[in-house]
């Protein structure tokens, strides 16, 4: 699904480019209550298992290529705002070292495989185990996440297409074969990840962030080798590192809700804006008709400007339009953000 | 209760442990409540069969891993989230694998890694980069990557990126284990060289016997024992009662003085 | 931790290239990347141009045309798309050698076959050039957050041992008569993906402690420190300064 250099007009890169930024900063802000020292490694471990994974690659007939996505399991390992890190760090290092994936479709990329992906499994992995509960509940929603992650990535990338595609291709045919080919894609992904995410909470639990639970009380042994519990009167150690974790977690979980939703709000926004603002009145058709090169050869050279590349609509060059709702997106996006932070706090303290 | 050689009783111990108990993540508990003492200028070994915790507690003791239960004091500086810069600085690890602990392209990098966090620059940096390789005689190896040197080189440079830092306490997790007998030896007189206290992780008993004149051992999570080396290793129910073994045919040398093991050792003064 | 994959990416030379700070390089790849894909795509010299420019630092870097052309090969999906496209395309057809070919299909394949083309090589000439550690030192200059920096950081890191235990796994699964063909073995896949992780974990967790210890706290000491001079950018700034120069020139003329 990695969508080169001139795949995109230029307006969807650049507002794909701005949600992403966007959401990859609301994932930094994020990320910084997920991660500690010894977790950044796991991020590091993480990305570059996704990386592995995505080297998995089925051609696409009239898609571009078709892998794993990965991002259903970096959601589920490593909570979802370090996922979206992941996964932008995995297209970053493809884009810059591996040459896989436009630099210019960074935006695309990571908004799609990083963003999208990452929201949706991490919405049906938390629907499924809030009402239920234990590891294999933890392994079904991992499996039924990463399943729906695919296709639902698959779809937003036709949504894209139509949006801004550059190839005449009629968008039913995208769908079909986008659909198609990730809903297999799907049920792989999802076996990958649940196996996955079971044998991580079979030997190592603690890697698992989806998973975080409560630690046992720790056990002191005496000169006699009898046993008391830890953290009884007239000790002098602090048990206070095990007692905070639970706390830590209900703020975690809380803030969990929250932030994908600010992010897919975000991304709907950008969507539907950029939409309204390059949809001609034959939307699904634009593609087929594509007046092109014949119109714009003649044309005025400011009609030819990168960002004008569909002329105008309604007097707007939609260049101007896309970037007009990039900048709303990041407004409504950061505003949003700013009050899910605040009203977050005060249900914490409260 | 402690053996512990020479050091006054009023002065602040190097190391001090309490009652430490840590459970990992999975729910295996290692340490249930460990308390030892270690004098500034100490030699100390640390026996225990495999799975005793001994890699556990050394864990501790520079904040790697957070006390679930208890406290670790260095020079009385109490082992805590706002200290952990300090407190790596005072204490060396050396870890059981070197491959673990070298990761740098080349080996002089490997040994400024440390003191460049601490940061040391320019002409300082080089300067400990340099001692540190001379001290473990290493220093024709610099500019070679670790991964192409012998196991024993590869434990002497973990030893220098350590030294580098130029640490008050230095502890080593099973330094004798997989070395050849002449590497073996050298190391020994490496440590044996140095004045930090040290505090040295082993089941190899006669290596323990050679350099430390106190040891403790460790079993189960806890010490259980904590004396002179030679009536440690001269007490063979002790040792059978906790997985510990001589070597076939070993047989602790007699005589007054203590041998080759007291000499050099910084505590006496 | 071995470095055999690094390799396969970069080519370790004495050019004015490789001596560029990786700041100046990124910076000047990732604008460059930029000009080409606002470059109209029937301004045909405008690509050719663009292709010389490439071509020059290609020779300047010393870099073999062999290599570069096996490092393309990450394009082939896209090829494979492109070539469709005149077939499948709809709108206006235009006959060739016997077959009917969609006018705006032609035009779509080759927007994205040159520019795609022109990226991955940009792209491959960085990595040829630079070697990975100083591309994060330099995406660290540019001041990409750091948290983003660190884990790119583990994980080339962990990239060399998980594609290193992968191997392993896969000789050990085939040399007991297993090889993965369809569908009904993506549960041995899986089930070997998961062993793989705690393993790869676990190795680079120890590592990471061995870090931590000596006093590490999320970034690398820098000891070589790659500050640019004005001249270093200026140089740097030869590729898409130029490129965007002919973009401009040609524009004006139109
Ligand atoms: N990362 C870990 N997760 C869970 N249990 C561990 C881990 N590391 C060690 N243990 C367990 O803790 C106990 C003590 O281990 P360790 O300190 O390594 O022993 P030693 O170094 O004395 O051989 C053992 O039972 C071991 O299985
Ligand atoms: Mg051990």
């Amino acid at each position: 699904m990695h969508v080169p250099d001139g795949f995109f007009t230029p307006a969807v890169s650049l507002s794909a480019g701005v949600v992403a930024a966007a959401g990859v900063a609301v994932a930094l802000r994020g990320a910084r209550r997920e991660l500690d020292d010894r977790t950044a490694p796991m991020a590091g471990l993480v990305a570059a298992f996704v990386f592995a994974v995505q080297m998995l690659n089925f051609p696409v007939a009239a898609g571009t290529s078709g892998h794993l996505l990965g991002g259903a399991l970096a959601a589920i390992l490593v909570g979802p705002y370090t996922a979206v890190l992941c996964i932008a760090v995995v297209l970053l290092v493809q884009g810059f070292f591996f040459a896989d994936g436009g630099l210019t479709a960074l935006g695309v990329n990571i908004t799609l495989m990083g963003i999208v992906s990452v929201l949706v499994a991490w919405g049906v992995f938390r629907l499924i185990t809030r009402s239920a509960r234990g590891r294999g509940a933890v392994v079904a929603a991992s499996f039924a996440a990463a399943l729906l992650s695919v296709p639902a990535t698959a779809l937003t990338f036709t949504l894209l297409f139509w949006l801004g595609g550059t190839a005449p291709v009629s968008v039913g045919t995208v769908a079909a074969a986008m659909g198609g080919v990730h809903t297999l894609i799907g049920i792989g992904e999802g076996l990958i990840t649940a196996v996955t995410v079971s044998t991580v909470l079979a030997v190592r639990p603690d890697l698992v962030y989806g998973a975080r639970g409560l630690a046992a009380p720790l056990v002191l042994r005496g000169p006699g080798g009898e046993e008391r519990e830890a953290g009884a009167a007239g000790d002098a150690g602090d048990a206070g590192d095990t007692v905070a974790v639970p706390a830590q977690a209900t703020s975690r979980r809380r803030l969990g809700w929250f932030a994908p939703a600010a992010i897919a709000l975000t991304a709907v926004l950008a969507g539907g804006v950029s939409f309204y603002a390059s949809a001609s009145p034959d939307g699904l058709e634009r593609v087929a008709e594509d007046k092109g090169f014949a119109d714009r050869a003649t044309d005025h050279a400011l009609g030819d400007q990168p960002l004008a590349d569909y002329g105008e609509q309604g007097g707007l060059p939609v260049g101007v339009a896309g970037l007009i709702g990039a900048g709303v997106t990041l407004a409504v996006g950061g505003g949003l953000f700013a009050a899910v932070r605040r009203r977050t706090r005060e249900g914490v303290a409260a | 209760m402690s053996a512990g050689t020479g050091a006054g009783t009023g002065t602040v111990p190097s190391l001090e442990v309490s009652r430490l108990a840590y459970a990992y993540p999975d729910g295996t508990q290692a340490l249930f409540g460990v308390d030892l003492r270690l004098e500034r200028g100490e030699r100390v070994a640390l026996l225990g069969p495999n799975g005793a915790g001994k890699t556990t507690l050394v864990m501790h003791l520079n904040g790697i891993l957070t006390a679930g239960h208890g406290t670790v004091t260095v020079a009385g500086l109490p082992v805590g989230r706002d200290s952990l810069m300090e407190i790596r600085r005072r204490v060396g690890l050396v870890f059981q694998d070197p491959d673990d602990q070298l990761f740098m392209p080349t080996v002089r990098e490997d040994v400024a890694f440390g003191p460049a966090n601490m940061g040391v620059r320019g002409a300082e940096l080089e300067r400990r980069v340099v001692t540190a390789l001379e001290r473990v005689g290493m220093l024709q190896t610099a500019d070679r990557p670790p991964h192409h040197l012998s196991f024993g080189q590869r434990r002497r440079v973990a030893v220098a990126t350590v030294l580098a830092m130029e640490p008050e306490i230095l502890v080593l997790d099973e330094p004798s284990s997989n070395l050849d007998p002449a590497s073996r030896r050298e190391l020994a007189e490496i440590l044996r060289g140095l004045d930090v206290t040290v505090l040295m992780v082993t089941h190899d008993l006669p290596y323990a016997l050679e350099l430390c004149e106190r040891s403790l051992i460790l079993s189960g999570g806890v010490i259980v024992a904590d004396g002179p080396t030679r009536e440690i290793l001269a007490d063979p129910e002790l040792l059978a009662a906790h997985r510990l073994e001589l070597p076939y045919g070993f047989a602790i040398p007699g005589g007054a003085g203590a041998g080759r093991a007291g000499a050099g050792g910084a505590g006496d003064m | 931790m071995g470095a055999g994959h690094h390799h396969r990416l970069h080519l370790s030379g004495d050019s004015l290239v490789h001596r560029l700070p990786p700041q100046c390089k990124l910076a000047a790849v990732v604008c460059f990347a930029l000009v080409v894909v606002a470059t109209p795509r029937e301004w045909f010299g405008l690509f050719a141009g663009y292709g010389a420019l490439l071509a020059a630092v290609a020779v300047i870097a010393r870099i073999p045309p062999g290599f570069l052309l096996r490092r393309m090969a990450v394009e082939v999906p896209f090829v494979v798309f492109a070539v469709a496209l005149p077939f499948v395309g709809s709108g206006e057809r235009t006959p060739f050698l016997g077959l009917s070919l969609s006018v705006a299909g032609l035009w779509a394949a080759w927007n994205i076959l040159v520019k795609a083309t022109l990226g991955v090589l940009a792209s491959v000439l960085l990595a040829a050039t630079t070697e990975p550690r100083m591309i994060l030192l330099g995406a660290q200059r540019l001041r990409l957050p750091s948290l983003l920096v660190q884990i790119a950081m583990f994980m080339l890191r962990y990239l060399d041992v998980i594609l290193a235990e992968m191997r392993r796994m896969r000789v050990a699964r085939e040399s007991r008569g297993f090889a993965a063909r369809d569908v009904r073995h993506i549960p041995v896949i899986a089930r070997s993906a998961g062993a793989l992780f705690i393993r790869s974990y676990e190795r680079g967790e120890r590592v990471h402690l061995a870090m931590l210890s000596r006093g590490y706290t999320g970034s690398m000491p820098v000891l070589a420190d790659p500050s640019a001079s004005s001249r270093q950018w200026l140089a740097a700034g030869m590729l898409p300064g130029v490129a965007l120069v002919a973009l401009l020139g040609v524009w004006g003329l139109a």
